[in-house]
């Protein structure tokens, strides 16, 4: 009779503290009924992992989240010894299986995450939008001299703030087009503005950001920004147009 | 003894004369170069009478209308005859050797050396014309050409037979070399609402599209086979050399490459295409066969390296244009990429075109070239082995693109005023200027190599 009431005490308080750490988690309705037959052991620990998002661009990081019960041990490979339950960020280069093992009196639980990497360039259209309309604000074209494919010390300044923009995107690949005025010749103007391009990639490349996110494209005096013919319309003409690559 | 000093005297104003006549002699060479083979020679006094109709419908009469125009026109283009205006000549139209009276074209007004005469009918749906060029001085053996043409019946064919008979006098009079009727011109223009290579014959007739590709296409250098049409495309990708098949209608593959390629180049053979590419970074001169394949590299220094040309004569020598110094500048080099020479000295030097003899190179040159700077871009004509050169446009507007004719006594070229570029042509001296095609924007034509 003691025994019974000790035992059946003894679930109570073993439910009532499942109700308390597990709280809303109805994910976990695959947790096994305490055992009919009450035994002096410790419960099996339980253990939950989610990688959010689980799929990131190259460069990306994504946030752990786990949960566990009964644990007194816990750790995840790879990352080592953690607390039983917390979040954590996680910058993988490659796609990665996050093994968490939880380690408790009535034995261990494993459970698994996985972080993919997105080979493919290729993001939710929703979030290149974003993306493109910040990219614009913040990567500015820069201009040129008359006939003159060489980076001005004022466009310099403005390298800089593209280059240190485009090093805190490390996912963007950036399409940089060279355009002249309407003067000269269309095949000169053609490598006239592939040499502006040249002189802005370098200038980019210099200032850190990696060469090969960065494809270049002239396209001479074919494209006009402003269309009439004076100076201050040729200086609008005379340009590095940044975009990002798709 | 006493004959030696008058003998001097008389040598000394003997060596006066004859260096006189050198001096002046070299003076006008400076500021004169002969340019267009036979242009500077003295013109033959040309009639051409009307050709006469044998039969009455009215579809035949279109055709003699149409025949004896562009008989007449073709004759005058070709820029060897003082053409009889149709006004002085005499006010009939032989048909054949046995209805012309020579006395009559060789006496004034006419006063002509030469008369082409003959007949047009139609047979079976076919056009049929004869045709005769006779010396109207040389009343005992006259007859220096006659010839027979007999095509399917079309909308064209009176044209095409003018053109025909045309060549055929222009060679015979013209020293052996072909005329131009039959050549035809390539060219840009965007009236669909994209920039399109488009063809059209040498006098601006029958004009039209030959690609369809919506997206910006330039620089358009037909085979000296006539048999592909090489050009370049550029779209959001970035630009790259293009084929097109002219007797198979449709574009041909050719390799496509990262970076910047344009301004194509058929050497004579037709085996080899020479382009500016900038896949190593810099704009650069590359050779490569006419599949696209075996290239190679002929240009390594820094700044813009754009629109080579073959010397067409000797198929060893390019031209081309480089920024290496800043301002672009004519030069010349080896097909393999020796023996660089700069030819201009200053200004602003573009689009080289090599005459078919091999002598001349034309190019559009801005002399003072930047903002408020005095003079425009015109085309110029420089005798490369003396490198003296003369201005064939002025104050016409901004022309460029000039294409040497292939019997080497035209050129066609871009020209543009307020706003608007329009396909051009002149004698090769610079003279009868005249449009081509007027509707605007039309750009950077090719003559045809034949």
């Amino acid at each position: 009779m003691k025994n019974y009431k000790k035992n059946s005490a003894l679930a109570v308080a073993a439910l009532a503290a499942f109700m308390i750490t597990t709280g809303c988690h109805h994910k976990q309705a695959s947790v096994p009924e305490p055992p009919a037959p009450p035994t002096e052991t410790a419960p099996a620990p339980t253990a939950t992992i989610t990688a959010s998002p689980e799929m990131v661009n190259p460069g990306q990081s994504a946030v752990l989240t786990w949960h566990t019960t009964d644990a007194t041990d816990v750790s995840i490979d790879g990352v080592g010894a953690v607390e039983t339950s917390g979040t954590k960020t996680v910058n993988p280069s490659e796609t990665t299986k996050y093994h968490l093992t939880a380690r408790g009196d009535g034995g261990s639980t494993d459970a698994m995450a996985t972080v993919t990497i997105n080979q493919q360039q290729a993001t939710a259209p929703t979030q290149q939008k974003m993306t493109e309309a910040e990219f614009e604000q913040n990567v500015k074209p820069i201009f040129f001299d008359y006939d003159s494919y060489s980076v001005r010390p004022d466009a310099q300044q403005g390298i800089s703030q593209d280059a240190s923009f485009l090093q805190s995107h490390p996912d963007a690949k950036i399409l940089v087009a060279g355009y002249c005025d309407e003067r000269g010749s269309e095949e000169y103007n053609l490598a006239l503005g592939q040499n502006r391009a040249n002189a802005a990639k370098t200038a980019l490349v210099q200032a850190g950001v990696d060469a090969s996110r960065i494809r270049t494209i002239s396209y001479g005096k074919e494209k006009q920004f402003c269309a009439e013919m004076n100076e201050s319309c040729w200086q609008q003409n005379r340009r590095d147009q940044f975009s990002l690559d798709q | 003894m006493n004959s030696s000093p008058f003998f001097g005297r008389k040598q000394a104003v003997r060596f006066l004369f004859i260096f006189l006549v050198l001096a002046i002699s070299v003076a006008n060479a400076q500021d004169w170069v002969r340019t267009g083979t036979n242009l500077g020679a003295q013109k033959i006094r040309l009639a051409a009478a009307d050709f006469k109709m044998m039969g009455t419908d009215a579809a035949l009469s279109t055709a003699q209308q149409t025949f004896n125009q562009v008989l007449y026109a073709d004759l005058t283009n070709a820029g060897i005859f003082d053409m009889v205006s149709k006004s002085l000549a005499p006010p009939v139209m032989p048909g054949s050797p046995k209805e012309i009276n020579l006395t009559q074209w060789s006496a004034p007004p006419a006063n002509a050396a030469m008369v082409a005469f003959g007949e047009i009918s139609v047979q079976n749906g076919r056009d049929v014309v004869y045709g005769w060029l006779f010396d109207a001085k040389n009343t005992q053996s006259p007859q220096v050409l006659g010839q027979q043409y007999n095509e399917a019946n079309g909308p064209d064919t009176a044209r095409h037979i003018a053109h025909e008979f045309a060549d055929a006098i222009i060679a015979r009079l013209g020293g052996g070399i072909n005329g131009i009727a039959e050549s035809k011109i390539f060219y840009v223009s965007d009236r669909t609402g994209t920039k399109e290579i488009w063809e059209m014959d040498y006098d601006g007739a029958n004009q039209h599209q030959i690609t369809h590709l919506g997206q910006i296409c330039l620089s358009p250098r037909i085979s000296p086979d006539g048999g592909r049409l090489a050009f370049s495309e550029l779209s959001s990708k970035g630009s790259d050399i293009r084929l097109y098949s002219m007797s198979l209608n449709r574009m041909v593959s050719f390799p496509i490459h990262d970076g910047t390629d344009f301004s194509p180049a058929w050497a004579p053979d037709g085996n080899n295409l020479a382009f500016s590419s900038s896949r190593t970074g810099d704009p650069e001169i590359w050779i490569s066969s006419a599949s696209g394949l075996n290239l190679r590299r002929l240009t390594a220094y820094r700044g813009p390296d754009v629109s080579p040309v073959w010397n067409p004569k000797t198929g060893n020598q390019i031209a081309w244009i480089s920024g290496r110094t800043g301002l672009p500048q004519v030069y010349i080099m080896e097909s393999d990429g020796t023996n660089v020479q700069r030819m201009t000295d200053g200004g602003y030097a573009t689009s080289p075109s090599w005459s078919p003899n091999g002598q001349f190179l034309a190019f559009a040159w801005s002399r003072h070239y930047g903002p408020g700077a005095p003079g425009g871009q015109d085309i110029y004509v420089m005798d490369i082995a003396s490198r003296r050169w003369i201005q064939l446009t002025h104050d016409i507007g901004r022309t460029d693109f000039p294409s040497w004719s292939p019997d080497g006594r035209h050129i066609v070229f871009q020209k543009t005023a307020q706003g608007h570029s329009e396909i051009w042509t002149m004698l090769a001296d610079g003279t009868e200027q005249h449009a081509l095609a007027k509707i605007k924007n039309s750009r950077m034509p090719n003559w045809s190599w034949k």
